[in-house]
């Protein structure tokens, strides 16, 4: 129920305030009606039932990446 | 050298690597060597008890953690009684009941309202609440009732489509109310009697919308570790490390494990919307739980021209489960589908006898289709 699906921007309709986005190559229309933060055609953003939530924090993601390698290459020591 | 950015498959595939899995499974049983006790956690969220099992992550952490499946499934928690409304309200010849698709095999006391919809009622299921924009313009002879469900998750989305009827001046549409919120249920388990929740494992998206704000005074009343996990394997597999960290280093804090999506303040703006049109009821019967005070959201009463609450006669009267049914008690902790006597047997996913059946993310759904998954659980009673 409180799924919410990880999308890349892929055209954003300034009229309506909403994008369409890309989701594992199913493309969907979502309202940015929830967001404050402004965004772009490439960004990732959180859809839950049709509404933008959240924009992606890239940084983090790569940073908890990072750290999984770090893990992964001393279980291998 | 241009930084290059991160894809969105790296992204996705790198938290479901169960390469990672497994090595966090190590980290967390090296860990748990040093624990002095018995560690429970409760993951909150249905969505995480659907990863739990669908990844057969039980078999993964060592005796002494146990996962306990929460109450966070709107679906299962909602009393049957509710649902009646809408079935009540769908059957109505001049009325198009609109609600989210997980509502629409849950049975309520006389029938489901896919039932009610294979007898003739107009029962539609929509992905986006915004659909039912269209769906009222388009039937102006005919009452268009939301049943609106879920979480913080969702009931901003609610929010969204109640200011748009304002806005766009549409006069046939109305709204059945159950949002309900989290903390309130986490709090009631952990003063249910018997209680063995040891630390919870918070939701990815309510807290998202709600900020991991709202689980301090929980942290800091009880001395209970909360994480807030990400809704994927490694997610939950990091959170449970957090955890087990926790104890280790006689800690009991708040910590967001999801950091690509949640921050303490949570989405604002989508706070406000809820502020504007909803107000907190004084309680909500939780199915298998029962009253949990300020626990649900109501319309304002600005709103009651648009209340099917208001509006329609619908019966309250409280309607309970089968005798046999122990979904009260898997909610709260006490037991497990298996110890259930009815599980997989008079109630399965296609002749549910309680709710914790029904949804993808009742715990008694997700054991009976990812069984394997689970056959190292350990029985709690």
């Amino acid at each position: 129920m409180c799924l919410a699906i990880p999308s890349k921007i892929i055209q954003i309709n300034e009229e309506t305030n909403s994008v369409v986005v890309d989701t594992m190559g199913a493309q969907r229309e979502a309202s940015l009606n929830m967001l404050t933060d402004p965004v772009s055609i490439g960004d990732y953003v959180l859809i839950h039932v049709g509404f933008a939530i959240r924009k992606l924090d890239e940084k983090s993601a790569q940073e908890s990446l990072d750290l999984y390698q770090q893990i992964l290459n001393q279980d291998e020591i | 050298m241009k930084s290059e950015r991160i894809t969105l498959k790296q992204i996705i595939e790198g938290f479901r690597n169960p390469e990672t899995v497994r090595a966090l499974s190590k980290e967390i049983n090296r860990e748990a060597e040093k624990l002095q006790r018995e560690v429970n956690i409760m993951e909150v969220c249905g969505g995480h008890t659907h990863i739990i099992a669908k990844y057969g992550l039980t078999q993964l952490i060592p005796e002494n953690i146990k996962f306990i499946h929460g109450p966070g499934c709107p679906v299962c928690i909602m009393p049957k009684e509710r649902i009646d409304h809408a079935v009540i309200l769908a059957e109505k010849s001049d009325v198009i009941l609109v609600t989210l698709g997980d509502m629409m095999r849950v049975p309520g006391s006389q029938r489901s309202l896919q039932e009610s919809r294979s007898h003739g009622a107009d029962v539609r299921f929509v992905y986006s609440p915004l659909e039912t924009l269209k769906i009222a313009k388009e039937n102006a002879d005919k009452k268009v009732i939301f049943f609106a469900i879920g979480f913080e998750t969702t009931t901003p989305m609610t929010a969204s489509l109640i200011q748009e009827v304002g806005k766009k001046n549409i006069t046939n549409l109305l709204f059945h109310i159950n949002h309900v919120t989290v903390p309130e249920p986490m709090e009631a388990v952990l003063q249910t009697e018997g209680s063995k929740i040891d630390a919870f494992i918070g939701p990815s998206h309510v807290s998202v919308i709600a900020g991991a704000k709202i689980y301090k005074p929980i942290v800091d009343k009880y001395k209970i570790p909360v994480v807030i996990s990400g809704f994927e394997p490694v997610d939950v597999m990091q959170s449970t490390l957090m955890i087990v960290k926790q104890f280790n280093e006689d800690r009991r804090d708040l910590e967001i494990q999801y950091t690509r999506g949640v921050t303490f303040e949570g989405n604002i703006k989508a706070q406000e919307m809820i502020k504007e049109v909803f107000d907190i009821a004084e309680k909500f019967r939780w199915r298998g739980i029962g009253d949990i005070p300020n626990s649900s959201l109501k319309l304002k009463e600005k709103y009651d021209n648009l209340n099917a609450e208001k509006i329609y006669h619908l019966p309250h009267e409280s309607i309970e489960d089968h005798k046999s049914c122990r979904c009260g008690d898997i909610l709260t902790g006490k037991a497990l589908p298996v110890e259930c006597k009815v599980f997989g047997k008079a109630c399965t996913p296609d002749r549910p006898m309680g709710a914790c059946m029904v949804s993808e993310e009742g715990a008694c759904a997700a054991y009976y289709r990812y069984g394997r998954g689970l056959t190292n659980q350990k029985v709690l009673t």
